[in-house]
Formats: structure tokens, sequence, C-alpha cells
């Protein structure tokens, strides 16, 4: 055992001293593999940090810690909506008042910003609630009209600004038309689309009794997973995983696309390792004799030659780390920014992404290209097995 | 006290005559422009913000129920046809060669980016079913006397809460239309005008529609012929000629 561990040793600092002896080759491959490092480990980061920024956004501006939705509530079908309304169950109004679940109505209308006609959701919601971000306390404003708030995209689209008056067009729940004009109380900006495009929030007691739905809600949005009681006949319990799996169903696939990516980046840099590798095999015949003469068992020179690729990874590592930790930390500062907003795309997505690097990001990825690396040294060095000892130290190409 | 009992009396007499003259009123206009079916060829003129388009179509129509009309210009919507039975609508396309019904929210949409929609198109129930009429007095509507008629929804599931009709008074012709929102908001506006007679009746040949909350000119609805109780085969009002 011990001779093993001795035997490690010498061939970990006989394969430094073959790397570092090499000079110029052995940088190339160290920094071309690191830039696979660094950049695999600044993409990925991009990826965690969307994946992080949207939930955090959903929770705090939309889904809370999950909601409970009228049992004919799709949202991918507004046909559903003018069923999608019942009765607030009594066993959930204490925790209505005390601000742990917001009930949301939803319902179908028109807006006309400067004449044209704008198909819209318009979304009541109590204008005291503190759970979600949306600033509702405006919705307490005072005016002659009923008061609602808009999200940035939705008021950039329709060039509404706060204190513009507009009107609106919708339906009661007879389907009797109904019109008056809105006052924009204040314009927020957040990063969820869908509350935010092609939306109208008011008072819920307004809309309430605007569609003749008194106490209904079409949504009940709660603060706390753990306070779930049993479903409520009407309802369909939606938890935070499954509100959220959109998201997570979006950034898989944008990780399977990007795994191509890393793969192409890697492969350019295995590539030059196994050159090198097979290159070394082929000049340094002598030296593998000698190893052999001097009592290295074949396998042992095997290990040595496998050591000094995957070595390779290790040197990348501390190179990566050198430069990319600086670049690393200062990109996490500063972010990307795409240019655009949540609205072009429709997803959940901040105008500037901030990457987040967590230590399995990091040790995964080192991993990764550690072992990447040995089985490409490992590779080409098998052939040492099938050498002619007395060939190899005579130099004679086998 | 008899005087009272007198005025009381006499109110109510002139209530029930003017309650009763308003049905009468849209019973008279009902029995104008209603007919056992009619065939006619119009132009639909969609005046927009910076241009306008104009659209042909020929239809063919059985009283209140069943409706086809088939668009005959532009290049662009030739072909395409409607086909309305009793609460349904279909829409056939001929660029996609697929029929597809228009239900829901989608009956809320313009027809063809006028200022109607499908809904208008599909209301079949008759006024004095849904409203209760109210003569309001007499006006004058491009210099012809009409009686202006209030109509307040007696039933819940019905678009308008308020209508005002103007009715003219020889003719028994609507000559304007005002559609009112329950808060009381002016939402459409219909102008009808070119009254001609045609086969013993009085009939407006022209309409215009005007989506009073949005920007733009409204729709101009011309009828270059129309022909009252005619021969329609019946195959006409069926699906499967939506795609002859």
């Amino acid at each position: 055992m011990a001779q093993n561990i001795k035997n490690m040793k010498l061939a970990i600092k006989l394969a430094f001293k073959n790397l570092i002896g090499a000079g110029l080759r052995t940088w190339l491959n160290v920094i071309v593999l690191s830039f696979s490092f660094v950049i695999i480990i600044a993409a990925k980061g991009i990826l965690v940090g969307w994946d992080r920024q949207a939930k955090n956004d959903m929770t705090d501006w939309e889904i809370g810690e999950g909601q409970y939705w009228n049992e004919n509530y799709d949202p991918f079908d507004a046909f559903t909506l003018n069923d999608a309304h019942a009765a607030i169950p009594t066993e959930f109004k204490s925790d209505i008042k005390n601000g742990d679940m917001v009930p949301t109505l939803i319902t179908q209308g028109t807006i006309y910003p400067e004449g044209r006609m704008i198909s819209i959701l318009l979304k009541g919601i109590p204008p005291q609630q503190t759970l979600l971000k949306l600033p509702t306390h405006k919705l307490d404003t005072v005016v002659g009209v009923i008061p609602a708030i808009i999200g940035s995209n939705m008021a950039r689209s329709n060039k509404l600004n706060i204190g513009d008056y507009v009107t609106i067009r919708w339906r009661d729940v007879n389907g009797t038309f109904d019109a008056t004009d809105i006052f924009i109380a204040d314009i927020f900006t957040c990063n969820v689309p869908t509350v935010d495009a092609s939306q109208v929030w008011l008072p819920l007691d307004s809309l309430q009794s605007m569609t003749l739905l008194k106490d209904e809600a079409t949504i009940l949005t709660f603060a706390n997973e753990e306070n779930i009681q049993q479903t409520p006949e009407n309802w369909t319990l939606k938890t935070f995983d499954a509100l959220v799996k959109n998201i997570d169903d979006m950034i898989q696939t944008k990780s399977v696309g990007q795994s191509i990516f890393y793969g192409i980046l890697l492969i350019l840099a295995l590539l030059a390792i196994f050159d090198t590798q097979v290159l070394s095999i082929f000049r340094r015949q002598k030296e593998i004799g000698t190893y052999v003469a001097l009592g290295f068992t074949k396998y042992q020179v095997v290990g040595l030659f496998t050591i000094e690729g995957a070595m390779h990874a290790i040197l990348a590592a501390i190179v990566g780390a050198a430069y990319g930790i600086p670049f690393l930390l200062w990109f996490a500062k500063t972010g990307i920014s795409l240019g655009a907003s949540s609205a072009d795309y429709g997803i959940v997505m901040a105008e500037t992404m901030y990457p987040v690097y967590s230590l399995g990001l990091v040790a995964g990825t080192t991993l990764a290209v550690l072992l990447a690396t040995s089985v490409v040294s490992y590779w080409p060095s098998r052939k040492i097995a099938k050498m002619n000892p007395t060939e190899a130290l005579r130099g004679k190409l086998q | 006290m008899k005087t009272t009992i007198t005025t009381l009396f006499i109110c109510l007499l002139s209530l029930t005559i003017t309650a009763q003259s308003a049905d009468e009123i849209l019973d008279k206009v009902d029995k104008n422009m209603s007919s056992k079916n009619r065939v006619f060829e119009s132009t639909m003129t969609i005046y927009g913000k910076r241009n306008s388009r104009t659209i042909t179509s020929k239809s063919y129509s059985v009283g209140d129920k069943q409706a086809y009309t088939e668009y005959l210009s532009p290049a662009r919507e030739q072909g395409t046809k409607m086909l309305k039975l009793e609460d349904q609508l279909w829409i056939y396309s001929p660029s996609t060669d697929r029929t597809i019904q228009i239900s829901g929210h989608m009956l809320r949409q313009s027809v063809m980016g006028s200022d109607l929609s499908y809904e208008d198109m599909m209301e079949d129930r008759k006024l004095t079913e849904v409203y209760n009429a109210k003569v309001k007095g007499k006006e004058l509507v491009d210099g012809r006397e009409t009686w202006l008629l209030e109509l307040t929804a007696k039933v819940q599931d019905i678009a308008y809460a308020t209508r005002k009709v103007w009715i003219d008074t020889e003719r028994y012709v609507p000559l304007k239309e005002e559609l009112y929102a329950k808060s009381g908001q002016l939402l459409k506006r219909s102008t009808l005008s070119d009254v001609k007679q045609i086969s013993g009746r009085w009939f407006p040949t022209r309409i215009v529609y005007k989506d009073m909350l949005k920007q733009g000119d409204g729709t101009e609805f011309k009828m270059n012929s129309i022909k009252f109780n005619q021969e329609i085969p019946d195959y006409i009002f069926t699906k499967a000629a939506l795609k002859q």
C-alpha cells in the first residue's frame, strides 16, 4: 500500500517535471483547456442565475409559494375565463385577512388607448395585499374613476403614462357590455410578462362589482406552502414546483443546447491534449524503455503518461482560476445585458442577467474536465503496454 | 280629489298608450325590415386611421337564423365564406382550405377589421323579446321626422343594456341606432340611409357602423342589390356548401 502511494507520488512528480519540461506546448494546451473551464462555468452560471432570478421574480410578483386555481381556469385558453370563477372558500377568509393569501379575479376586457382597440385581461386584486410586489397600495388612490396599475411593457406598448385616463370595456357575468374610464395610478416594472403584458390591475372589489361576481375569484395565491389545507371543491392546488415547471423545462432545454457548445469547446481542447499524448509516446520511446529498464511495469508507465496528460486539467484549473476568478466575479457583478425585455420573449427574463456560481457547478465542471482529460490521456497511452521494451530502449519505431 | 284621480288615470292611460305604441312601432319595423328570405350583394368599406379598404360580398339569408356570405373581392378575401346557423358561426378560408367555428371570445373580434363584431352579426332575437321599449319623443334625423325609442333590456343575457333607435314615422325604417353600456356610455352608433322602396317595402341600403370608443370613421355597408323572398336552395345553408 505504502509502496503504491510512493509510486503514485513519484509518478506525479515525474509527470509534473515532464510537463513543465515540455514548455510552450504544455502551456498552450493548458491555456486552451482553461478557456474551456472558464467559459463553461460562466455560461452555466448564467443559466443558474436565470433560473434563480426567474423563480424569485415569479414568487415575488405572481405565484407566491403556490396557488389554488379555479377548476375551470386554464391560462393558455382564454375561452375558459368566462367560467373560471367561484366564491372564495370560507376556510380561506382568515388567511386572506391575515395577508397570507391573495385572491385574484380575472376577466377579459378591451382597452381603448388613443382610440385603438386592444384585448386585455382585467385582474382584480385587494389593494391592501403585501404578498406580491405589485404596487397595489396605489389602487387605493381616490379619484372619480376606478384606479388601475399596469406594467411598464403594457404602458410602453399602449403609450400610457401615470395620471392618464383611458377607457376600458368589459362584459359582466351575464354578457352585458359595460364601459368606463380608468385612471392609471401607477406603472410598475417587473420581469414577469404574465403580470405585465396586456394586463390591467384593478381593485378586487371594483372588478367584482363590475362583473357582478361578488366575493368570487379565479386564483388564490398563498404565502406559505406549509399551511396548505385540504383543497376545497371547485379549486385545484398548484404547487410551487408545478407553477415553475415551465421555467425548469426551459432551463433544461437551454442546458441541453449549451451542452453541445461545451462539447465542441472541450473536444477542441481535448484534441490538443490527445495529439500531445500521441506525439509524446511516439517521440519518447527511449524514455519509455528506460522507465521499464529501471523497473517500472508497463502499466506504471501507462499510468505515468495518463497522469501527465490529466495534469493538463489540473494546471488548466489553476491557470483558469488565476484569471477566471477575477473575471467571473466581475461578470457576476455586472451581468450580461440582453438589451431586450421579458415581454419581447414572453418568458420570465431580466434585462440584465447575473450569473450565479455554486460550489457544485465549479467542482462538477472541474471533475468533468479532469475525467475527460484523463480518458483522452489514457487512450493513446494504452499503446505503451503493447511495446517491446528492448525495441523501445533502442528508440525503434513500433 | 276627483281631478287628481282623473289626472292619474289620464297619466296611466297615456303611459300604456306610449308603451303599446313603442311595441307597435317595433312590430311595424320588424314587418318592414324582415322577410322570408333575402339575397343581396353588398360593399363594405372600412375606414381606418390612414386608409380605407373595400370588401364586396354576396349574401343569402333566411329570417334571422340562417345566413350565408361569400366574399367576392379584394383578391385576399375572395372565396372566404361565412355560414351562420342559429347560434353557430363557421368561416371557410380558401387559403387554408379549412372551415373553423367562431365561438367564445373569438365572436367578440371584429369582422374583417370592421367596426362590426361577429357577435353583432349573430344577434337574432327580436328587439321586442329582449327589450322594453318606450317612445321618448320625436326628432328630426336627416330631415325626416322620427320617433325616438329607448329600449331597456328586460332579460339579463344581453350584450347592450340600453339602446336608442330613431324610427322614420312615415316609412317605419330605423334611421339611427345607438348602443349603450350599462354605465350609460355610448358604445356603437349605426346610421341608416338611402332608404329605397324595394318590392313594396322601405329598406335602408346604406348603413354606417361606428365603434364610438375606437378611432376611425367607422364601417360603411352598402347594399348594391337586394331581392326579397327568392328561391334559395337548402344546401346553401350547410357546412358542405362552404367548401364548394
